[in-house]
């Protein structure tokens, strides 16, 4: 006892003593009761906040998943008043809708993401670039929609045709732009300084440093950037509904209206039919089960590919 | 050609390989470094010695334009390669990068497998011989080759740090350039790789002329026939400091008879 008394460095003055103090947790300590309040708090908020989640996917799962059966893939809706029928026409018609809004918004928004972390990382065009792009990621997606039903639709571009697959996928593409020139903007500069200089150094010219080096580098951010943002656009329905219109009848090409998922939940969950009532339920989760597969997509390509 | 601060060239069989002509580098209005005259001898490892910020990475890195990427940069005087100012505005830096390589201070290979980190160099160079053949030589010369040869079709980076440096060396090499520049190539590496490297640099030197930047001056006496001493000054009514050339002669006569006081305080350990 004698011994550790004089090996302990006496505290200086202005401190309490450290005599009989124990090291023992104590758990009536202030300290301690506040760490255990807030832990509490924050873990009541984090679940809050994941439940709604939780009750939607568990909703339509058990409301959508039990009326599953293969005719839904192969069949087009009923005429109100019938019975059965599926989903068919609109499963491929979201597809046809979200292929070709990423025709559009990919190579779009990859080499908007490449111009901005590449060629020209801090001028003033290029700052008003990431500006816009940051002000239209926060664009409301209806009216993503209202643009193209006025400049597209309205104005009979394509053909003399109104409402088409061709608008609807413009409208998804104008949403999804954004989050792919992000995407690929910040996954661009986490590639390290030092590999663009070893490109350089020996001998490579900025478009082969470029495609060759820094790409494949940062495809892991890219692709999953990229997956999300179809993920996303799969399932929007407000620009649809001024574009793409719906169709009762299987896709009729690309320039006429179309069925997609989103818009027939959106008008047969109102309908006074139950036929059509249980089909916008089998689409929800349809919908659902697509989105989720393209989220563990993107992990999965998140967690692959690394060298 | 000669200046007041930099020795005449030592020996009569040396030819210079490239030759700086009053440069002055700036990083936007800071000059960073000032009026360096200096004549690189051909086949021979010049060393770069000095304190922290007096300019010799950036001189390093303007011998081959790396500086280009870096922005706000800017050069004036002359850079004499080949008979070419080589910041002439026609003249191509992909060009000039592909005559004078560069191993960087931590080593950076390509996300690629060991073999195609050397083949990407030399593929874009127009190189239609024998690529195997290639990539033994080039990993071969810079001593490597014997931790590299099972496993050329994995990636650059299940090699070791010091494994790893040899191999961007290698990928240097590879391009068969007449000048390898190297900024601190060592300094993230143990003594063991270090001496590798080292041996590897002797090899080298018989073909190839060496420019390596180094705080290490024991390093710079094992490997160098010539240094060049640069130092920092405080800048007239300026907040920064500007470096310059002190001395530029023999690596045996800067470390055991130089000329100023400032080099001698230097290498001795007194200051810096």
């Amino acid at each position: 006892m004698t011994r550790t008394q004089t090996l302990a460095p006496k505290p200086s003055q202005g401190f309490p003593s450290r005599e009989g103090k124990s090291m023992l947790f104590d758990p009536s300590l202030p300290r301690n009761r506040i760490n255990k309040l807030c832990t509490t708090v924050a873990g009541t908020f984090a679940t809050i906040a994941v439940l709604p989640l939780l009750l939607v996917l568990l909703y339509v799962l058990w409301n959508g998943g039990r009326l599953i059966s293969p005719q839904l893939f192969t069949q087009l809706p009923p005429a109100p008043g019938m019975e059965g029928g599926g989903i068919g026409n609109a499963i491929i018609g979201t597809i046809i809708v979200t292929a070709i809004a990423s025709l559009i918004a990919l190579p779009v928004g990859v080499g908007g993401g490449i111009y901005l972390s590449e060629y020209s990382r801090s001028g003033w065009f290029a700052q008003a670039v990431r500006f816009a792009n940051d002000v239209l990621a926060g664009v409301p997606s209806i009216i993503s929609g209202v643009f193209v039903y006025g400049l597209i639709v309205a104005t009979r571009l394509f053909f003399n045709q109104s409402y088409s697959a061709m608008a609807g996928g413009i409208a998804l593409a104008v949403l999804m732009l954004p989050t792919v020139i992000k995407t690929t903007d910040e996954g661009l500069k986490l590639v390290p300084q030092e590999l663009r200089w070893g490109s350089y150094g020996v001998g490579a010219s900025r478009f082969v440093t470029i495609t060759r080096v820094i790409l494949p580098a940062a495809f892991t951010p890219i692709a999953t950037g990229a997956v999300l943002a179809i993920a996303r656009a799969a399932g929007e329905t407000a620009p649809l509904i001024f574009t793409a219109l719906f169709s009762p009848f299987w896709p009729e090409g690309i320039f006429n209206p179309i069925a997609t998922m989103s818009v027939l939940i959106f008008n047969f969950a109102i309908m006074p039919y139950e036929a059509q009532n249980a089909l916008a339920w089998t689409a929800s989760f349809v919908l659902v089960v697509m989105i989720l597969g393209a989220n563990l997509l993107a992990r999965w390509i998140a967690r692959a590919a690394r060298p | 050609m000669s200046s007041p601060v930099s020795a005449p060239a030592p020996t009569a069989t040396d030819t210079a390989c490239m030759s700086l002509e009053n440069v002055t580098i700036s990083y936007g209005s800071f000059e960073a470094v000032r009026n360096v005259h200096l004549e690189l001898p051909k086949a021979r490892v010049t060393a770069f010695i000095g304190p922290s910020g007096c300019g010799k990475s950036t001189v390093l890195r303007a011998l081959n334009r790396m500086n280009d990427l870096i922005p706000g940069c800017s050069l004036k005087g002359r850079v004499v390669f080949d008979g070419h100012d080589i910041y002439h505005p026609k003249v191509d830096p992909v060009e000039v990068r592909r005559r004078i390589g560069m191993v960087f201070q931590k080593p950076n290979p390509f996300p690629k497998t060991i073999y195609e980190n050397i083949a990407f160099g030399a593929r874009i160079n127009g190189y239609r011989g024998d690529m195997d053949e290639l990539v033994e030589r080039s990993l071969r010369k810079a001593a490597v080759w014997d931790e590299c040869k099972d496993k050329l079709q994995e990636s650059g980076f299940s090699l070791s740090g010091g494994q790893q440096q040899r191999l961007c060396i290698a990928r240097a090499i590879a391009t068969e350039p007449e000048v390898i520049l190297m900024d601190e190539p060592c300094s993230a590496l143990d003594p063991i790789s270090t001496l590798k490297i080292e041996e590897t640099m002797h090899e080298l030197k018989r073909n190839y002329t060496i420019i390596i930047v180094t705080h290490n001056m024991q390093q710079a006496v094992r490997v160098a026939d010539m240094t060049a001493f640069f130092n920092a000054e405080a800048v007239e009514g300026g907040s920064g400091k500007v470096g310059y050339l002190g001395e530029f002669a023999e690596t045996e006569v800067i470390f055991n008879s130089p000329v100023q006081q400032s080099t001698l305080d230097y290498v001795s350990g007194r200051f810096g």
